[in-house]
C-alpha cells in the first residue's frame, strides 16, 4: 500500500533513521516558528500581544481538518480495499484530531477572553467546532463500544472497522461547514485570512510566523501519527484476524494484551 | 439488550429530541446579531432579547456613573447603547462591538454584556511599518 508510511512505520534500522529525520524536521520548525511567531512577528496593531495565539490556535485547526480528512481517506480506502491497516491510520488520525479540536477550543477560549471579553460565544464557528469535536469523540467512542460488543479488538476487527469507516467519512461533511460557518452565517469569529478567496491584509511576518507555525504543527502531528501506529500495528497487527464469530473461535492471543490503550 | 421495536422507538425519540433542541439552538445562533439597521427598519425585533452588532461611534463613548454609553452604527443607522459595566480593556472607539440586552421604548438599547469584534486583517501599530493599513 503506501511505500512511504511503510517504510516509515517499519521496524527496520532504515524505517528508525527516517522516523528520527522526521522527528527532527518538526522540532527544527517548531524553534523556527517559535522564533517567527515570538520575535520576527509584530504585535497586532489592534488585538496586542493577543494575537501571538494565532500561531497556535490556526495551526491547531488546520492540522485538524488535516487528520479528518485522513480519517476520510482512510476509511474510503478501508471500505475499498479491505485492509484493515487503513482502519488503523483513520483511528490513529482521528485521535490526533480529537486532540487538536480541544486544543484549538481551548487556545481560542483565551484569545477569546483577552480579544473580546468572553471565555465563549454561541456563535456559529464556535458551536459548530465543539460539534465537529463531538462527532469525532463519538467516532472513537464508537469504535470501543462495538470493539466491546464484538468481543475483538478496536483496530484489528472487520465488524468494527467497516461501521466506523461510514462513521468516519460521515462525520467529515462537518469540516467544511465549520470552516465556512464564518462565511454562511452572522458571526463573532473573523473570517479566514489565509484561507479565504480574496485575501485580507496580513503582515508578510506574521504570515510567515503562522505558516512556519503550520508547518511545524503539520510535521509534529504526522511523528506522533507514526508512533501511534507503530503502535497499533505492534499490537494488533500481528495478531491472526478474528474471524467469523465460531464457538471455538475467541483466539486467546496469549502473549500480547486484550486491550490497546 | 433492549428488543429491536423498542430500541428503534428509543434512537427515533431521541434523534427527535436532540434534533429540536439542535434547531432550537442553532436559531439564536445563525442569526447571532442584529443590525443597527435591521433594528431601525423593525424596532420589534429587539424587544425581546437580542445582540446587536455594530461599530462604535468615534466621539459617542462617555461615562455615566456605572454605565457606559456608546452608539453603534450600521449601514446609516445608529443605536444608542446604554451598557451596565464596564466593558472589556479592548473596547475602542471605531471597532465593532456586540452588545446583549433589549431595546426600550424610548429607543435606547439597554444592554448589559459587551464582547469586541475584529477583523481578519493584521497589521503591526508603529509607524514604521512598510504597508500603510488604516486604523489596523
Amino acid at each position: 500500500m503506501r511505500t512511504s508510511t511503510v517504510d516509515l512505520t517499519a521496524a527496520t534500522p532504515r524505517g528508525a533513521a527516517a522516523r528520527r529525520t522526521a522527528a527532527w524536521t518538526a522540532g527544527g520548525l517548531a524553534v523556527g516558528a517559535a522564533l517567527a511567531g515570538g520575535l520576527l512577528a509584530p504585535a497586532d496593531a489592534a488585538q496586542g500581544q493577543a494575537q501571538r495565539l494565532m500561531y497556535l490556535h490556526v495551526p491547531a485547526a488546520w492540522v485538524a481538518y488535516l487528520a479528518f480528512a485522513i480519517v476520510l481517506l482512510a476509511s474510503g480506502a478501508y471500505l475499498i480495499g479491505g485492509d484493515l491497516r487503513w482502519d488503523r491510520l483513520a483511528r490513529a488520525a482521528a485521535e490526533i484530531g480529537v486532540a487538536l479540536t480541544a486544543l484549538t477550543i481551548a487556545t481560542g477560549a483565551i484569545w477569546g477572553q483577552l480579544v473580546w471579553g468572553t471565555w465563549w460565544a454561541w456563535d456559529p464557528r464556535l458551536v459548530s467546532t465543539a460539534l465537529l469535536l463531538l462527532a469525532y469523540a463519538g467516532y472513537l467512542a464508537l469504535r470501543r463500544m462495538l470493539a466491546d460488543r464484538t468481543g475483538g479488538r478496536d483496530g484489528g476487527d472487520r465488524e468494527v472497522a467497516r461501521p466506523a469507516a461510514f462513521a468516519g467519512i460521515a462525520g467529515f461533511l462537518l469540516v467544511p461547514v465549520v470552516h465556512l460557518s464564518v462565511v454562511w452565517w452572522r458571526s463573532l469569529h473573523q473570517q479566514a485570512t489565509i484561507l479565504a478567496p480574496a485575501r485580507p491584509p496580513i503582515d508578510s511576518r506574521m504570515a510567515l510566523a503562522l505558516l512556519l507555525a503550520v508547518a511545524a504543527a503539520s510535521a509534529g502531528a504526522f511523528c506522533v501519527l507514526l508512533h501511534r501506529l507503530m503502535r497499533l500495528e505492534r499490537r494488533l497487527g500481528a495478531m491472526p484476524e478474528r474471524t467469523a464469530p465460531s464457538p471455538a473461535g475467541r483466539d486467546p492471543a496469549p502473549n500480547v494484551p486484550a486491550r490497546v490503550r | 439488550m433492549i428488543r429491536r421495536p423498542g430500541r428503534l422507538a428509543l434512537i427515533a425519540v431521541l434523534t427527535a429530541a436532540g434534533g429540536l433542541l439542535v434547531t432550537s439552538a442553532l436559531n439564536d445562533t445563525l442569526t447571532y446579531y442584529r443590525t443597527p439597521d435591521e433594528v431601525a427598519a423593525d424596532p420589534t425585533l429587539a424587544r425581546d432579547r437580542v445582540r446587536l452588532s455594530g461599530k462604535v461611534v468615534p466621539g459617542s463613548l462617555r461615562r455615566d456613573g456605572e454605565v457606559a454609553v456608546f452608539q453603534l452604527a450600521d449601514g446609516g443607522h445608529e443605536v444608542t447603547v446604554r451598557q451596565r459595566g464596564m466593558p472589556p480593556d479592548t473596547f475602542r472607539e471605531g471597532e465593532e462591538a456586540v452588545v446583549e440586552g433589549r431595546l426600550g421604548t424610548d429607543g435606547v438599547f439597554h444592554a448589559d454584556h459587551v464582547v469586541l469584534r475584529h477583523g481578519n486583517e493584521y497589521g503591526p501599530s508603529s509607524p514604521a511599518a512598510p504597508e500603510p493599513t488604516d486604523a489596523r
